[in-house]
């Protein structure tokens, strides 16, 4: 019975593989880059579609959470302890291997952080953050939550911009690839493109996984009974606020992965990932994806993120999410899949049947 | 379920033969040369993207119209990053492993440019960058070169003209982006050794509406002149806020007011603004045997009937990478990046629009403060600003 | 700092702040007749300019600007009657949804059609170095055409909205939609005139201000963003508070650049929207009640 929900997992395993294997049999592996950019940007949509689709919570600054896993991996990774190399507490963190020595790209050496330690760092971090906003904000309903929410991501946005310490406008560049494990590494360097490609995909099928078994679970219940009637599922004895501050903390988290993840891959990140246009993004595929589908929001985000990548929308890039939205919201407010005409495609990728 | 996998399966399979389709079509005849670019035609940097486009599509047109270069045509292959740095990241990949580009112009922005310097050493593309920050050459990666004038050269020759009015208190305003942050950073590096005191140094946002805020905080440090460093339209703000709030000091600019329209949107306030800039403003009343003379009144020229409005440096920076290019495609006989690479590093004595252009493997930016013509607005046009002490005659690295 | 300094120091902040009041009344009738925040509301201001801009060229100041005006008035009555009507039943995130990828939309229009170069009206009275003299600072000409048509569009509105037959069936809807349209007042008909109301007012306030601030395709977003924290911070829906709250904010802003780095005063408004939303969503000056009874 339960290795029926999972059954898509297996399926997508395979659609995977066989389209890494058609692709490097074709000599086509360079797509692999902008399908393995768009699966870091789909951890962000996942979470966000259990926080919107789900738990019913709207937010408008997801590109925040993301870029503070990127921009934490990043300071961590590249900042430059030697002058302190002998203090205390920097001796102690060498002791322990969390801090090492390294060539930096044009030789000279440098004491930073190794990236796993700043990856944990990023993801306790970007939580903390999620739950401290989420505390108050998760109390506000409907438009002030969004504004809430945008208002979090301006910030985000500015203290960026403004702090030399992430590089202002330029951002940060020369942030060194992340060994994952043996010779694992997440590396955007065209040799590495298969091996990304696949880390790419087991971190995102891992992510849908624990989406999947959150949402068949109880606490997955009790979130679609506070996303139909929140006062019902309060009267019964559900802790709304706690369950929302939880899953928005787990979309935060998410998203931070998907965000300390890419940073290495591309080696930098910029003020650019905040913006208020990434944010609304995210939210326009979750829209087309389905409000509640897991796989629909995957599906979409890749499609969406890929073109975008790809340069196919040219200069009306940004024109193409937000006809998306408003075409959403007009003719199919429940996401693609459950336009009567496309439920055959639906029900091609899931079990459940739609009332 | 056996059903809905098929289903999926031949969804993979249409999807396949659709992606292999295309890739089968691609194999090509006599190749062209193909030379990449990354431009941020629109977006929040399409005050520099825009102009630059344009130059480049003329360029190529031009090169092609007259045979190519050893018979081989130029494919410029276009690419819009509206300043988003992960679109220039996918965008650079995109050229170097899939259309494999001998070089790529561009990026617009000194952020774009940063984040894909590295992807385009270690691909060994050359990169001819139309951004300002120095970062992008220093240090210096052995594939990437920019061709804007250096910063610290155009905060010399600002202090200079400073020293010779006796000017020794300032205030400083900057924009938050790339060009703004590097424009100050020189400013607080160089202002000790040339005797000016920086009383003040704000930045503001680059979208900004209104700057009589700002300035009335630097009015209130009694300073004896302003500098403002930015690339962005709101500069044209200053001139007409300072005089409005009865600040009148002297106006520096910095070489990022390089555009007609700056001053004309200020309208009469621009009148007597000071900065350094390349000659293309002025190319009009160079003296007929200026070596850039006959260079810049021909894109001058082609560029303004063609497209009907001004030029400016901005676009300026793209030509000149492209005849950097062209010149040691050329030289080196034949597209072999090692080669183009080695050329573009011996290049010596070009004349480019920002100036004449000497590159080195220590230098790969090649242009000098005598790059750097002193302008003024006068009756709201560019012209050259006589009387001042230019900083011409000795090279300064 | 002397006083000439405080004088200056206000009145930049009072101009910027009458600016963000009347977009925020924008997004207050809107949201008085429909419930919905309208992200778009900056875009009017700048279809309003740039059609300025353009007729300009043709027709003489005063005509070109009373002839944008209309133009983005009914810009707004089209938006609403093909986008939002459509909507039926439709829940807040819908709505927040559509406006925004209306602006989206109305953006990229306005750079297809204008292109991306940075725009301004002449200045309505003296040129770029005007200066006139008012309690010791300088300040230009134009900043009292603003201060002015802000106050007469404030006044105007509170008469229209208390005296005249259409403005009065427009807060009835607002109050209760299902009574009003008991009472015979066409609902539907309404949300179009609140809308073209909207636009229309932005439009003018984008024409005034064009001089001051230069207008350029994007500059809407910004915009939007000051506006509705300053509707928010006044309480939805109130627009004389929103007349005190955008000059409140206007003038914390300049305060914030007096005596911080000029950086941080971008995050001053954000910071400020943060705050009200988490300890008073109400706004500073509505009553808890009748801002509950709003929000629902």
């Amino acid at each position: 019975m339960r290795f029926r929900r999972y059954l898509p997992v297996f399926i997508g395993a395979l659609l995977i593989v066989g389209f890494q294997v058609a692709l490097s049999a074709a000599g086509a592996t360079y797509y692999m880059t902008q399908i393995t950019m768009s699966a870091y940007y789909a951890l962000v949509v996942i979470g966000l579609c259990l926080l919107m689709g789900y738990a019913g919570q709207v937010s408008l600054g997801h590109a925040g959470f993301f870029s503070i896993g990127g921009y934490t991996s990043a300071v961590l990774t590249t900042c430059n302890l030697i002058a302190w190399r002998d203090a205390p507490l920097v001796a102690w963190c060498r002791s322990l291997g969390l801090v090492f020595e390294r060539q930096d790209l044009y030789g000279a050496t440098i004491l930073s952080f190794s990236p796993w330690p700043a990856f944990l760092a990023a993801l306790v971090l970007t939580g903390l953050i999620a739950f401290l906003i989420g505390l108050p904000v998760l109390r506000l309903k409907g438009h002030y939550l969004a504004m809430a929410t945008l208002g979090f991501g301006l910030i985000i946005y500015r203290v960026v911009l403004g702090a030399r310490l992430f590089g202002q406008s330029d951002g940060i560049s020369s942030v060194p690839p992340f060994p994952l494990i043996a010779g694992l590494q997440v590396n955007g360097r065209s040799a590495f493109r298969v091996q990304n490609y696949y880390i790419a995909w087991a971190v995102v099928m891992a992510a849908m996984v624990l989406a999947i078994s959150l949402v068949n679970s109880r606490v997955g219940r009790a979130l679609r009974s506070i996303h139909q009637n929140e006062e019902a599922a309060h009267s019964l004895g559900i802790d709304t606020y706690r369950y929302k501050l939880a899953t928005f903390v787990l979309s935060a988290i998410f998203a931070a992965t998907g965000g300390a993840l890419l940073t290495h891959y591309n080696g930098s990140i910029g003020p650019g990932e905040v913006t208020v246009m990434k944010s609304v993004r995210y939210v326009a595929i979750v829209a087309v994806g389905g409000m509640a589908s897991l796989w629909g929001a995957l599906a979409m985000g890749i499609l969406l993120n890929f073109l975008s990548l790809r340069g196919v929308f040219g200069t009306y890039d940004d024109v193409v999410f937000g006809a998306i939205l408003i075409a959403m919201m007009l003719f199919a407010p429940q996401g693609l899949l459950r336009v009567p005409r496309l439920r055959l495609l639906s029900s091609l990728l899931s079990r459940r049947s739609h009332g | 379920m056996r059903v809905r996998f098929l289903g999926i399966l031949g969804v993979l399979v249409l999807g396949l033969a659709v992606v292999l389709s295309g890739y089968a079509k691609s194999a090509e005849a006599p190749p062209p040369i193909k030379v990449g670019a990354i431009f941020a035609i629109t977006g929040p940097a399409s005050y520099l993207g825009a102009p630059e486009e344009k130059t480049a599509t003329m360029f190529v047109e031009k090169i092609n119209a007259a045979g190519g270069i050893g018979g081989r045509k130029i494919q410029l292959i276009v690419k819009d990053s509206a300043a988003k740095a992960e679109n220039a990241i996918s965008f650079a990949k995109q050229l170097i492993e899939e259309d494999k580009v001998l070089a790529i112009i561009g990026p617009s922005t000194s952020g774009e440019s940063m984040q894909i310097k590295n992807i385009c050493q270690e691909g060994k593309t050359i990169l001819l960058s139309c951004a300002a920050a120095e970062d992008i050459v220093n240090p210096v990666a052995s594939y990437v070169f920019k061709t804007p004038q250096k910063d610290s050269d155009a905060v010399r020759m600002i202090f200079k003209a400073m020293k010779a009015r006796e000017i020794t208190k300032v205030g400083v305003i900057a924009s938050n982006d790339g060009f703004g942050d590097a424009g100050r950073k020189q400013l607080d590096k160089i202002a000790p050794e040339s005797g000016i005191t920086i009383v003040i140094s704000e930045a503001y946002d680059k979208a900004a509406t209104d700057l009589t805020d700002i300035l009335t905080k630097v009015k209130g440090r009694e300073v004896q002149a302003v500098i403002n460093w930015s690339i962005v339209p709101a500069q044209s703000l200053i001139a007409k806020n300072m005089k409005q709030i009865g600040l009148d000091v002297p106006l520096f600019q910095s070489h990022g007011f390089g555009n007609i329209k700056y001053a004309q949107q200020a309208g009469e306030a621009a009148n007597g603004t000071l900065f350094p800039c390349g000659r293309l403003l002025v190319a009009d009343v160079l003296p007929d045997d200026h070596p850039q003379k006959g260079l810049l009144m021909e894109y001058k020229k082609d560029y303004e009937s063609r497209y009907k409005e001004d030029v400016s440096t901005f676009g300026g920076h793209a030509y000149d990478a492209l005849l950097i290019l062209t010149q040691a495609i050329k030289k080196a006989g034949g597209p072999d990046p090692e080669k183009v690479r080695e050329a573009i590093e011996n290049t010596k004595n070009l004349v480019g629009t920002a100036g004449i252009f000497n590159f080195s493997p220590q230098d790969h930016n090649g242009l000098t403060i005598d790059a750097f013509e002193w302008l003024t607005v006068k009756d709201g046009k560019f012209a050259v600003a006589r009387g001042e002490s230019r900083a011409g005659g000795e090279k300064r690295e | 700092m002397d006083l000439t300094q405080i004088v200056q120091y206000c009145l930049s902040g009072i101009t910027i702040g009458s600016v963000y009041a009347i977009v925020a009344i924008g997004f207050n009738i809107i949201y008085n007749a429909t419930g919905i925040i309208n992200f778009a509301q900056g875009e009017f201001l700048i279809v309003g300019a740039m059609t300025a801009v353009s007729l300009y060229q043709v027709v003489p100041l005063p005509v070109a600007i009373l002839l944008a005006v209309l133009i983005t008035t009914l810009l707004g009555g089209l938006v609403e009657l093909v986008f939002i009507r459509r909507v039926r039943d439709a829940s807040v995130l819908q709505l927040i949804v559509i406006t925004i990828g209306l602006s989206i939309v109305i953006r990229e229009a306005m750079l297809h059609i204008w292109d991306e170069k940075v725009r301004s009206l002449p200045y309505f009275t003296g040129t770029s170095v005007s200066t006139v003299s008012l309690l010791g600072a300088h300040i230009s000409p134009q900043v009292i055409w603003v201060l002015g048509v802000s106050a007469v569009v404030v006044t105007a509105l509170t008469l229209f909205f208390r005296f005249t037959l259409t403005g009065r069936a427009m807060r009835a809807c607002a109050d209760d939609r299902m009574a009003a349209r008991l009472c015979g007042t066409n609902d539907r008909w309404m949300v179009t005139l609140s809308f073209m109301l909207s636009a229309g007012i932005g439009a003018l306030a984008g024409c005034v201000i064009s001089p001051v601030t230069q207008t350029q395709y994007d500059m809407g977003a910004p915009l939007a963003i000051k506006g509705f924290t300053v509707a928010i911070l006044g309480g939805l829906g109130n627009s004389i508070a929103a007349v005190a709250a955008g000059l409140l904010l206007g003038l914390l802003e300049v305060f914030m650049v007096s005596q911080f780095q000029v950086a941080y005063k971008e995050a001053v408004a954000i910071v400020v929207l943060l705050l009200v939303l988490v300890f008073r969503p109400h706004g500073l000056f509505t009553r808890r009640e009748i801002g509950a009874l709003r929000a629902s």
